[in-house]
């Protein structure tokens, strides 16, 4: 005889509100199998979860039913209860009357009564449930890194210095992101070079740390412990074993007017090119598309002047594999391609209109100005200075409906550098709101407002160029007038945006992506650092926009999660996944190509029929793989697949309990 | 090609020189205009600001009776064709707007044919390379300033046939009749109109930069595709000129006058000397441009 345990939760206030716990409870006492029932104000808290253990050695119970929340919430504390009471974990069920009852009703009555069907429901379900176990996959322990900025530097150092190997893939030919090409950083004003290539190095000497630059992740197998990862080390055309990284090919390289994506398109570089003095590793590599020997077959210079012999034209793309046991997702942003969004200043063809990240390179002294505010059209120093904030944040129609966040405070930082660097300047900042929201942030805006900036809250509605001026007419929405400025350069604070190319390596790595792009995280507020899949993990700002400081706490963060999942010798595995009944399948292999998670394959069995020794083929589930979606058992034609924990009898008996 | 025709209120009387030419190029280009038999006022600038039902129904109307007919409807004037857009979006995206509609109208209407802007009529339907063709007379180095205004390609969800910020109908049009459209920045912005009343003041200052930067982009004319810009900027021009101690003496002309002077219909057919700023330059240098070139082809 199964002695079933009813606990019906009031969530406090969230779920008594609306359902008669006390009725739900007194009612399920009356379904057959049911040997005890009762209600409890926290079945969550430590008092709730004693309840549990003491029902059941009081009551002899063998099985658990829990109405509660939604099981993403807490069906793991209720199975460790359901173990610490001694029973098998799997011999328990959840019942949601929360997010399906009490949070969506309004009136007491139905909602109480579709709370007794919900738990009718699920006792009957549990009362067809067998015990099952956990089995133990190995992990491989080595990690993957995909971006080298920032987030992706601090991850790897952080793993690596927890012991544990790491590769780190990044695809531009230096590692570094966007840091290094800012010049200084908020609120502390210290020089991001300063604070960034020391990283750079670090992450690149470091013996446990694996740099392939001017790479991309092809191909990701596998689950978290054992994912089985490609990746394609494109041709770099210089053997970087042999360059030492002199620097003699880039000084005699002819083609030297190729606009370098380092400086935002502010500076040129030759088509054998490091991106910055300080690049990691600092060894050039060859522009294949711009380079004269490669696609004219004429030039050959570097070759000829390399003291090493390190220039190989005739190098190839390889493929790498390697196996890794987590990764971590660090691929950073792009900026809004505002030219192809905002006519109203001038689509792109004002040469001194600019983004912030172009002032970074205006402003760095290692820039194309020297650290010069020069502005584009003619090499003169701007003495009117317009910032634009929000140019594609919160703009729903023709950018982001978000807040890109750090424009802000890095719009203050550039309106001070503005005021300092140039005798008798005019720097206004157009904005919608400030926010500073972040340690001494406000104080470095407040600081900025004393140097003289001017903050005029309103947006601009248009640019144009008269003469050598810029126009830029916008509203004083606090006074309540139209306002101009004849600016001499404009500085516009760009959203951010998921780097080009995330959609693609998000799907690669199997992972989703949230409405506007970035990287899904689990949950919102507990889970930020980790994606649905196991093992996969997010630092910086692919997940969403982000500054430094948050960036690198994430990079952190993500670190401590892959470095937890690479502790273990091998990992325990959820039971509840797909069986294959070999007796009935008939090897028709449709739910091979159903799976999302690539989980099943058809494997030979021989079995003796008639007298006779067979072979044929069948399903067969990988456990490491499985996540238990379900798919394939609804696809197969021969119902040879069940999902354990959710068997097709168990469902039946729901639908009975319901129905019947 | 045919279309339902909405002249709207402006093309018989302070318009009249749109509808000559407007007549004029829907001959050469063997566009017929089908005039909506009774046809009422489309409540342009007072009905919206009134009753939304009203700004719906008032269109509705003439919208209705040429969907009876199976047209697509042309509309010269911007305002005209801004709220008809409207209407038609509305009874589109909503079924309870389009039954309180009918209601109203006493008639059936479901948006099923399209409204369009004369200038999108006479350029993107009937095909640039076409008028290209017809232009006999090229307008030889003519320098004009194409003003869209403020409603014929805003807001975008209205206005879909042209950029909002940067549009190019017109200035592609001026390139296949052969003249130059100059680049500036005031192509969208607004001449006041919907002060043209009570604040006069407000209307000229607006008016006023709007010739001004056409006049420091070089224009020769300013092409427009709105009665009511034609008003501000061609009658008011005087006003303007002694308001500001400047003169200006910018001819003022709809897109339809240029496209009928080069399929070489007669200035005075057309229009041309109906408008307040003297227009006469504009054909002495269409003029003067073809002779150079016939000199030295
Ligand atoms: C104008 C401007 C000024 C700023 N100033 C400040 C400041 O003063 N202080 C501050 O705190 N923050 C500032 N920020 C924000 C700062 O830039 C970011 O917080 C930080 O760069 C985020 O780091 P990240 O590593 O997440 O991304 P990124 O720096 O974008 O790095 C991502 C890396 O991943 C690589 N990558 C992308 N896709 C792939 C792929 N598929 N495979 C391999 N590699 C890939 C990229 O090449 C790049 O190297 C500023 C931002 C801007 C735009």
């Amino acid at each position: 005889m199964k002695r079933v345990g009813v606990f019906v939760c009031h969530c406090g206030s969230n779920i008594a509100a609306v359902v008669d716990c006390e009725r739900v409870a007194k009612e399920a006492a009356k379904f057959p199998g049911v040997a005890f029932s009762i209600d409890n104000k926290y079945m969550c808290s430590d008092p709730g979860q004693d309840l549990i253990k003491k029902a059941v050695e009081e009551h002899h119970l063998d099985r658990i039913v829990v109405a509660s929340c939604t099981p993403r919430m807490h069906e793991p504390v209720f199975r460790r209860a359901t173990e610490n009471a001694g029973i098998n974990p799997y011999l328990f069920a959840m019942t949601n009357i929360r997010e399906h009852v009490s949070w969506i009703h309004t009136d007491r009555e139905k909602a109480t009564e579709k709370a007794i069907d919900l738990v009718r429901m699920a006792v009957a379900k549990v009362l067809h449930t067998v015990p099952l176990e956990k089995s133990s996959i190995p992990i491989t322990k080595r990690a993957l890194v995909i971006g080298g900025g920032i987030a992706g530097m601090q991850a790897a150092l952080d793993i690596a210095d927890n012991g544990n190997p790491v590769v780190l893939v990044e695809r531009e030919p230096t590692i570094g992101g966007k840091m290094p090409m800012l010049d200084k950083t908020f609120p502390s004003l210290d020089c991001s070079a300063c604070i960034c290539t020391p990283k750079m190095a670090s992450t690149d000497q470091h013996p446990n740390i694996t740099i392939y630059t001017h790479s991309e992740v092809e191909r990701v197998d596998g689950y978290i412990g054992n994912f089985q990862v490609t990746i394609r080390q494109k041709a770099k055309y210089v053997d970087h074993k042999i360059c030492t990284g002199c620097g003699l090919c880039e000084t005699k390289c002819p083609n030297k007017k190729i606009p370098n994506s380092f400086e935002a398109g502010m500076g040129n570089r030759t088509a054998i090119y490091k991106a910055f003095p300080q690049a990691v590793p600092n060894k050039p590599i060859i522009d294949a598309a711009n380079c004269r020997k490669l696609t004219k077959d004429k030039c050959g210079v570097c070759a000829k002047v390399c003291p090493t012999g390190a220039i190989k034209y005739d190098d190839q793309d390889e493929l790498i594999t390697i196996d890794v046991g987590a990764i971590v997702m660090a691929t950073g942003y792009d900026l809004f391609p505002w030219k192809e969004a905002y006519g109203e200043y001038g689509y792109g063809k004002y040469p001194d209109v600019i983004t912030g990240l172009q002032f970074e390179r205006l402003v760095n002294a290692s820039g194309p100005t020297s650290g010069h505010i020069l502005r584009p059209s003619d090499g003169k120093e701007p003495k009117t200075i317009v910032f634009i904030k929000c140019v594609g944040s919160r703009d729903d129609v023709k950018g982001k409906a978000y807040c890109s966040r750090t424009c802000c405070m890095y719009t203050a930082k550039h309106a001070h550098q503005a005021v300092d660097k140039i005798e008798d300047s005019h720097v206004i900042v157009f904005y919608m709101d400030v926010r500073t929201a972040g340690k001494g942030y406000e104080e470095f805006y407040q600081r900025t407002v004393e140097d003289g900036v001017h903050y005029v809250r309103g947006r601009v509605s248009k640019i144009y160029q008269l003469g050598d001026k810029l126009i830029v007419r916008g509203e004083d929405t606090l006074l309540g007038e139209a306002v101009q400025v004849n600016a001499d350069l404009v500085v516009l604070a760009t959203a951010m945006v998921p780097s080009a190319g995330s959609g693609e390596i998000a799907h690669i790595v199997g992972f989703s992506t949230d409405k506007d792009g970035f990287y899904q995280e689990a949950h919102p507020k507990l889970r930020p650092l980790e994606t649905f899949t196991a093992g996969v993990f997010l630092a910086g700002a692919c997940q969403g926009p982000k500054d430094i400081p948050d960036t690198a706490a994430q990079g952190s963060g993500a670190a401590a999660k892959a470095s937890a999942v690479l502790s273990n010798r091998s990992m325990e595995t959820d039971p509840l996944i797909s069986q294959v009944n070999d007796a009935v399948c008939a090897g028709c292999g449709v739910c091979v190509g159903i799976c999302p998670y690539r989980a099943i394959e058809l494997k030979e069995i021989t079995q003796r029929a008639g007298g006779k020794t067979i072979a044929r083929r069948v399903a067969s589930i990988n456990s490491g793989l499985c996540q238990g979606c379900g798919a394939c058992v609804a696809a197969c034609r021969s119902g040879a697949l069940d999902l354990k924990g959710f068997t097709n009898q168990q469902i039946m008996a729901e639908v009975d309990a319901l129905c019947l | 090609m045919k279309y339902a025709y909405y002249p709207g209120c402006s093309l018989d009387s302070t318009g009249i020189e749109y509808q000559l030419s407007t007549k004029a190029v829907a001959g050469t280009l063997g566009v017929e205009l089908w005039e909506i038999p009774e046809w009422n006022c489309c409540g342009a600038s007072a009905a919206h600001n009134t009753d939304r039902l009203l700004s719906l129904a008032l269109p509705a109307r003439n919208l209705a009776l040429a969907e009876k007919e199976g047209l697509d409807v042309a509309v010269p004037c911007a305002a005209c064709y801004s709220r008809m857009k409207a209407t038609e979006k509305a009874v589109r995206g909503s079924e309870d707007v389009r039954e309180k509609i009918s209601e109203i109208i006493e008639m059936e209407y479901g948006a099923s044919n399209r409204t369009l802007a004369l200038l999108d009529v006479f350029t993107n339907q009937a095909g640039l390379e076409q008028v290209a063709s017809l232009a006999t007379k090229p307008l030889q180095g003519l320098k004009t300033a194409c003003y869209y205004g403020c409603l014929m390609v805003k807001p975008p969800r209205l206005a879909e046939f042209d950029d909002p910020e940067d549009p190019q109908t017109m200035d592609r049009l001026m390139d296949a009749l052969g003249a130059e459209a100059v680049s500036w920045p005031y192509k969208t912005e607004c001449c006041g109109a919907g002060f043209a009343s009570s604040r006069t003041d407000i209307v000229l200052q607006m008016s006023y930069e709007v010739l001004r930067l056409a006049k420091t982009a070089g224009a020769e004319a300013v092409v427009t595709a709105c009665p009511l810009c034609m008003l501000n900027l061609d009658m008011r021009q005087k006003e303007i000129e002694a308001k500001n101690g400047v003169a200006i003496d910018l001819p003022i002309l709809y897109f339809t006058e240029l496209m009928a002077l080069a399929f070489g219909h007669k200035p005075a057919a057309i229009g041309f000397n109906k408008h307040f700023v003297d227009t006469t330059p504009v054909v002495r240098k269409v003029e003067q441009g073809r002779r150079a070139k016939e000199v030295q082809p």
